[in-house]
Formats: C-alpha cells, structure tokens, sequence
C-alpha cells in the first residue's frame, strides 16, 4: 500500500498528559476501569500511542501485553492516528446492497491511500465502517462527522474537495 | 408515603410546571432525522415560534418513517396531528407561518402532499397505509416525547408502573407475570425472557451481589433497532431495568453500549442523571427502600461482543472473548456474581406487559412468539425505516405494505433476515408468517431485527461473502474452527466470485459448513456458515451459473464480467473512448469502437457514459 503512513513518533503535551493522568485517576478502583480509560486516552490523543498504553500500565498495574491484547481487539481503537479530515464509509448490509464498496473504492481512489490508513502528508484517512444505524439513507458517507446519505460514486470527489481547503 | 403516592407528587409538580401550550411542534431528531438535516429545520422553528404564546416546539425521537425526513409535526388545539415531511428550513417557516400562527395545512407538504408515498389518504401519519400495518408496543412512545426530557416521559405514564410494582407487587408476581407474556429474548436467540428472570431471581451469590445488564450492542450491520429506541424513548429501558433489578434482587446494572452510537450515548447518560435528579433511579428509589444503580459502558467495535458472555468479559476490562457455558450468566456472570442480560428491545416491552398484564401482551402474535417485533426495514424497498409489526406478520406485508415494495421497476429477489447469522428467504416464501419457528423452518432466523430487501442486481454468492467477510473480520481468535474455518470459507467464496471455482469447491463448501456448525464456542462461530446455506438453499443456480457458465447475472461479481461494443449501434462519437480510465477502448470518429478486453478493468464506465444503448455486459 504506497501513500499511507503506518507509524508516527509520539508527540503528546504535557497537558494531554496531565488530562491523562487525571482520567486514569477517576477511574482507578473502579470495576472494569480499563474500557472506560481507553476510550477517554483515545479521545484526548486521537488515538493510542504505545506511550499512552505504557502509562496506563504502570498506573493500573496491569501488564503492558494485556493493555495491548484489549487495545488491539476492539477496532474502535486505533494505535495510529487518524487524518486532520476523517472520511469513513459504511459497509453495513443496507449500505453495501446499495453500492457501498463502489462508493469506498472511489474514495481509496481519489485519496491514493486504502481503508484503515492514513495519506502519507496526514491530511486524510479513510475507515470503513461497519454500520452506522442511519440504513434508511444509505449508502452513508461520513466526513469529519457530516454525514452524506445516499451517496454516489459521482459525488465523492466533489465532496472531498469541499474539505481540502480546511486542511491546506 | 408508598411509592404511588410519592410518584403522583412528581407527577402533579411536573404537570404544574408544564407551560400551557395547547399546540405542540414536534421534530424527529433521533439520527436519521438529524443525518437528514432535522437540526436547522428545529432551529428555524424556534426562532419563529419561541414568542408564540400557547406553542411549544419540541425535539422528539423517531417515529420511524426513515425515508421521510425530516420530518415535522403540529398537534393542534382541537387533538388534531398533522405530520410534514422532507422538511427545510424554507418550508418549515410556512408550516409556522401558514400553520401553527395561521392555522391553515400546508397541504402540499404533508405526507398526503406529492412528496408522500402514496398511501395517505389524509395529511396524520396514523392513517397512512405503512403505519397502519403496524402494531406499536415498543415504539409506542418513540417520536412523541422528548428523549432528553424526562418530564415528557413522566407526563406521558412513565414510572408509574415502577411505582406500582414498588409497592403493590412482589417479585416473584412480576416475574410470574414475565412468564404469563410468553415473551422471548429479542436479541436474536429468542430465550424465554421469564425464565431467564427466574434462573437470575433463584440464584445465590456469597456477598448477595447481583447484576442486571443490558445489551445495546446492536453489532449486526443493518440493524439498527435499538439505536432508533434508545434515542427515542430511553427511560422505557431505564424503568424497565429498575423493575427487573426489583424482581431478581438486584441493586446494580449496566447498559453495554456501542461508542458508534453517540447520541443514544448522550441520550441514556441524560435520561439516567434526570431519573436521579427527581428520585427515580439511584437509592431508595420514590422512598420504596430499593435502590438501583445503573451505569453506561462503551463497547468499542467488537460484533462478538453481543455474544452475551463475551459482553460482561469486556465490561470487565479485557478483550471479549466468549466464555464456555454453563456456567449461564444467571448463575455466574460479570464479576463472577448472578447476572440478569436482556436485549434493548426486550426491556422496551416490559414495562408494557407489567402495565397491560402478561395475557395482553400473549394475546398479541402467534402460538409460539408472543407479542410484536422490530424491525430496520433497508436495503431495495421504497420505504426504508423502522417498523414493528406482531409476530406472525408475513414478509410480504413488511416488505411491500409497509416497504412500499422495490423501487425502479426492479424484482425482488430475497430478504435477509439475521445478519452474518441469518439468511435469505427468496420470493417463495414471501408469505411466510414473521415468527421464530417459521424462520427456522426456511433456514434463517429472527435475529434482532435487520432485515435487508434485495433485488435481481444483487448478487447472492457476493452477499454470503459479504457476511462470511464480515464473520472473519469479527471472529475474536479464541478458538480454531472459526478462526480457520471461516477464513478458509471465505477462500472458497472468493475462488467462486473470481471465477477459478469448480462444482468440488461447492461440496468442500457444503463439508466445511457443517462442521463449522458444531464446533465452536459461541453462536457467531455456529452461525457463521448460515447466509452460505441459505443461498447456496435457495439460489445455487446462481452458485452453478458462477462455476460453469463463468457468469454472474446480477452483474456484481467484476472478475466474470464482459464488456463489448455492438457495432450496429455504435456511432463512433468516442465519448466511451473518453470514458475509460484503462484505454481500453480503440477506435476512429464515427467508426464502430471496440473494447480491449485484455485491458479492461471493469469499471462500468463506458456502459453509463453510452447515450446509443451500444454497450452491453455480459
């Protein structure tokens, strides 16, 4: 896959460290605090730097292969990080019998980069995604949270165009 | 005071302080309506009607008509409802203008309008011939009261029947009167709901702690069931897990719930923190002396985490993987205490029964499934949305009476039922009652509640690897045969759609999915090879058709396609030689073009762009 950046250096602050700490915290002796602060970790950085997941480890005392385990089963979590503009595409049934993995192959084509990566100059990243619940306007594609029903294959360049200019 | 009286004080203050406002708009802004622009047309709406004396404008949920938003509301002075749909921020200021401040209809934009789908005869959705079809017990509520406000939910009955179990019921009646309603758990494997409360209520753990669970993670891609009741009307399974909690002796619970649903997220963390705040959720709940506690936690994209067992390993902290039963949950659940875990949609329907008595909610559906079920209508139909229908309902009046059939003049070719763990039924069953056994009996099942139309351009090879993909993409790794298994499956399929498959590949196949089975842990392994029979059941022409013939005739399987140029018709314009993006396509001006088959990619493009109807796929 060319064009697509897999791993960056950590380049957390001190403030997202801090916020870190305090979510750790809030939920250290808790049941089950383990979910909870990788969602939180998640939203501060954008994702979960190996960094991040060490800190957690020594906070909880959990082992860093178990925190590992978790981080990577759930696909919600991403250990790299996500574009400045985040383009997803629903692959769930109603989407898919509607032409979804045209739509995400028009998508991987404009962008050179596939699904589940990020362009090589961080600007966008694609996922697929695998329902998002809104079947009645499918196919759904969703950019930067707006969310585009019905979609076409003709349509996707223009739309990723209109955010081009939010990152350059 | 009982629990009655202390809730009818709530009650009168809430009624007290409700403002007087004979006239209520109403905006479905659960997510189909917001994707579909329901937040400017409720903004407009406010700005417009915020002095307006005697008008209230509120959010609500969803009433589940998908394919009509965003859709708007009035309830007149008079106990009239008019329902608008497709609306903008342009019509909604006539509908305030006209309507609410002039009291004249805006007749070209309700549902009976030319925008509507035909079958209302007057401007009330409740007429409408796809509304009609339905009978609503869970969705009762949806699209009437506002989900962020628990005042609306109180006003309208809610908590009364907590109250009333509080107080005048012993738990054991409220399981008995579980068990009276025949209901089966909506999740999908359709366990006795009263049973499942008697194992919970039976069992004994060391330090008395038990838990009452909820399972929100609706994984199935295309359903979407729970979300919709989640943001419409959450408090129905707030109160509903406070009478469970009450009946099997509990005074914690969860709702597992998926993080790809943000604004039911936001709705339930509302709807808990409102419950408390006025004294009915948290300790000594309206001065009982039961207690419940309940708190959210976030899935975070794992299908097999609807699993139930794999759902409380991941509440606990780790990676959800599916434990061995028994132990059942009810004996030995999260953190190793009794634990009660119901679906959304099961809970929705409980404060129903309790209210209106088990033998109300028995007399609805068939001999063997009680009561109504919904479904996420999608995929080909006209009118895709949310639908709840009693049991024994055939196919054919969801897919056509309330779907409105398929659209552009295309057939139906099959409807899928159960997800990844379903399968297709084909026209001839179309008339099959919608009930558990019946599903069976075709070889697919009820599911949760997705249920996806397809038409003659769906591929149905394509659509069991599409669910096969899915399954090896979900399957948690813990044990071999769905590991492997569905990975060589999907091998398999793939050999079929590129066209390298042979008539022995169908039969290994056929081999693999019956040990497939049998040999795993949990359901999603068991379940995995079901969209591959069901198709392989019922359209194994088409699986044929793909080995022997190299050809899929629905047109999606791109390997096997063939693109040629007719060159009667052909009128050498070049537009198709523009077109391609492969420079697959030779020819002079106004001569007869020919495609470089060894250079086409596929892409349709040409076919699209063709204005002479001189390029055809085969």
């Amino acid at each position: 896959m060319p064009n697509c950046r897999t791993v960056v250096p950590f380049s957390g602050t001190p403030e997202q460290e801090q916020k870190l700490r305090e979510v750790i915290a809030r939920y250290k002796g808790t049941q089950g605090p383990l979910m909870p602060i990788l969602h939180e970790a998640q939203d501060i950085y954008g994702y979960l730097p190996e960094e991040v997941q060490a800190t957690i480890s020594e906070e909880l005392d959990i082992p860093l292969a178990e925190i590992y385990g978790v981080s990577t089963f759930y696909s919600r979590f991403s250990l790299n990080p996500k574009g400045e503009v985040k383009v997803s595409v629903c692959l769930g049934t109603a989407c898919y019998v509607k032409g979804a993995a045209d739509v995400l192959a028009e998508v991987e084509a404009q962008l050179g980069c596939k699904a589940g990566s990020v362009t090589s100059d961080g600007k966008f990243s694609i996922d697929a995604d695998r329902c998002v619940g809104a079947c009645g306007l499918a196919p759904i594609m969703i950019v930067n949270g707006d969310v585009y029903g019905h979609m076409t294959v003709d349509r996707v360049a223009g739309i990723l165009d209109s955010y081009r200019g939010e990152v350059e | 005071m009982t629990a009655v009286e202390t809730y009818s004080a709530i009650l009168s203050q809430i009624q007290a302080e409700a403002p007087n406002a004979p006239v209520r708009v109403t905006v479905g802004m659960a997510t189909c309506g917001l994707t579909a622009g329901a937040q400017p047309v409720y903004d407009k709406l406010k700005d417009l009607l915020a002095s307006e004396d005697g008008v209230a404008v509120d959010r609500v949920g969803c009433i589940g008509s998908c394919f009509l938003e965003p859709i708007v509301e009035v309830f007149d002075a008079q106990g009239g409802r008019t329902t608008y749909i497709k609306v903008t921020p342009e019509k909604a200021v006539r509908i305030a203008e006209e309507h609410v401040k002039g009291g004249k209809v805006v007749d070209e934009y309700t549902i009976a309008g030319p925008d509507g789908p035909g079958d209302a005869p007057t401007a009330n959705v409740e007429d409408a011939g796809f509304y009609k079809a339905q009978t609503r017990i869970v969705l009762r509520k949806c699209g009437l009261i506002d989900p962020e406000d628990v005042r609306q939910y109180v006003a309208s009955g809610g908590y009364s029947t907590l109250a009333r179990v509080l107080d005048t019921m012993e738990p054991q009646q409220v399981i008995d009167e579980v068990k009276t309603s025949g209901i089966r758990g909506r999740g999908g494997a359709g366990f006795p709901t009263g049973l499942k409360w008697q194992f919970t209520a039976n069992a004994t753990s060391d330090d008395g702690v038990k838990y009452v669970t909820c399972n929100a993670d609706e994984g199935d891609p295309g359903a979407f069931m729970d979300r919709s009741v989640l943001e419409s009307d959450p408090h129905a399974v707030v109160e509903a897990m406070a009478i469970a909690a009450y009946a099997v002796g509990s005074s914690q619970g969860y709702i597992y719930i998926r993080a790809e649903y943000p604004v039911a997220v936001r709705r339930l963390e509302i709807a808990i923190a409102q419950a408390k705040e006025i004294g009915l959720l948290g300790e000594n709940i309206l001065g009982s002396g039961f207690s419940f506690d309940l708190g959210l936690r976030l899935g975070a994209g794992a299908f097999v985490c609807g699993e139930e067992t794999a759902l409380l390993t991941s509440i606990e902290g780790n990676r959800g993987e599916p434990r061995p039963r028994p132990p059942f949950p009810a004996v030995k659940g999260l953190f190793g205490k009794p634990t009660l875990l119901n679906n959304v949609e099961t809970y929705a329907s409980i404060t129903w029964i309790i209210e209106n008595g088990g033998d109300a909610y028995a007399a609805v559906g068939t001999e063997n499934s009680k009561g109504t079920k919904v479904f996420a209508l999608g995929g080909k139909v006209k009118q895709a949305g949310l639908v709840e229908v009693s049991m024994g309902t055939t196919l054919r009046t969801i897919v056509e009476t309330v779907g409105g059939g398929v659209p552009n003049g295309k057939t139906f070719k099959a409807a899928q039922t159960g997800g990844p763990s379903g399968g297709c039924i084909p026209l001839e069953h179309i008339d099959t009652p919608i009930d558990y056994n019946s599903l069976a009996a075709i070889g697919s099942m009820m599911g949760s509640g997705g249920l996806i139309v397809m038409d003659e351009d769906n591929c149905m090879v394509d659509i069991a690897k599409f669910f096969l993909d899915f399954v090896v993409d979900e399957s948690c790794g813990k044990c071999v045969p769905c590991r492997i298994g569905t990975k060589r499956l999907l091998g398999l399929l793939e050999k079929i759609t590129s066209g390298k498959g042979t008539l022995e590949d169908i039969e290994i196949i056929e081999g693999l999915c019956a040990h497939l089975q049998v040999s795993p842990l949990c359901a999603l392994g068991q379940t995995a090879p079901n969209p591959v029979l069901s198709t392989l059941r019922y359209f194994r022409h088409e699986y044929i058709a793909h080995v022997e013939e190299g050809r899929c005739s629905a047109g999606v399987c791109k390997e096997l396609l063939q693109y040629s140029i007719d060159p009667e018709k052909c009128t050498g314009c070049t537009l198709c030689k523009r077109k391609c993006p492969a420079d697959a396509i030779a020819g002079e001006k106004k001569q007869p073009h020919v495609i470089d088959t060894a250079k086409c990619i596929k892409c349709g493009a040409c076919l699209d762009g063709c204005k002479f109807g001189a390029i055809s796929r085969g």
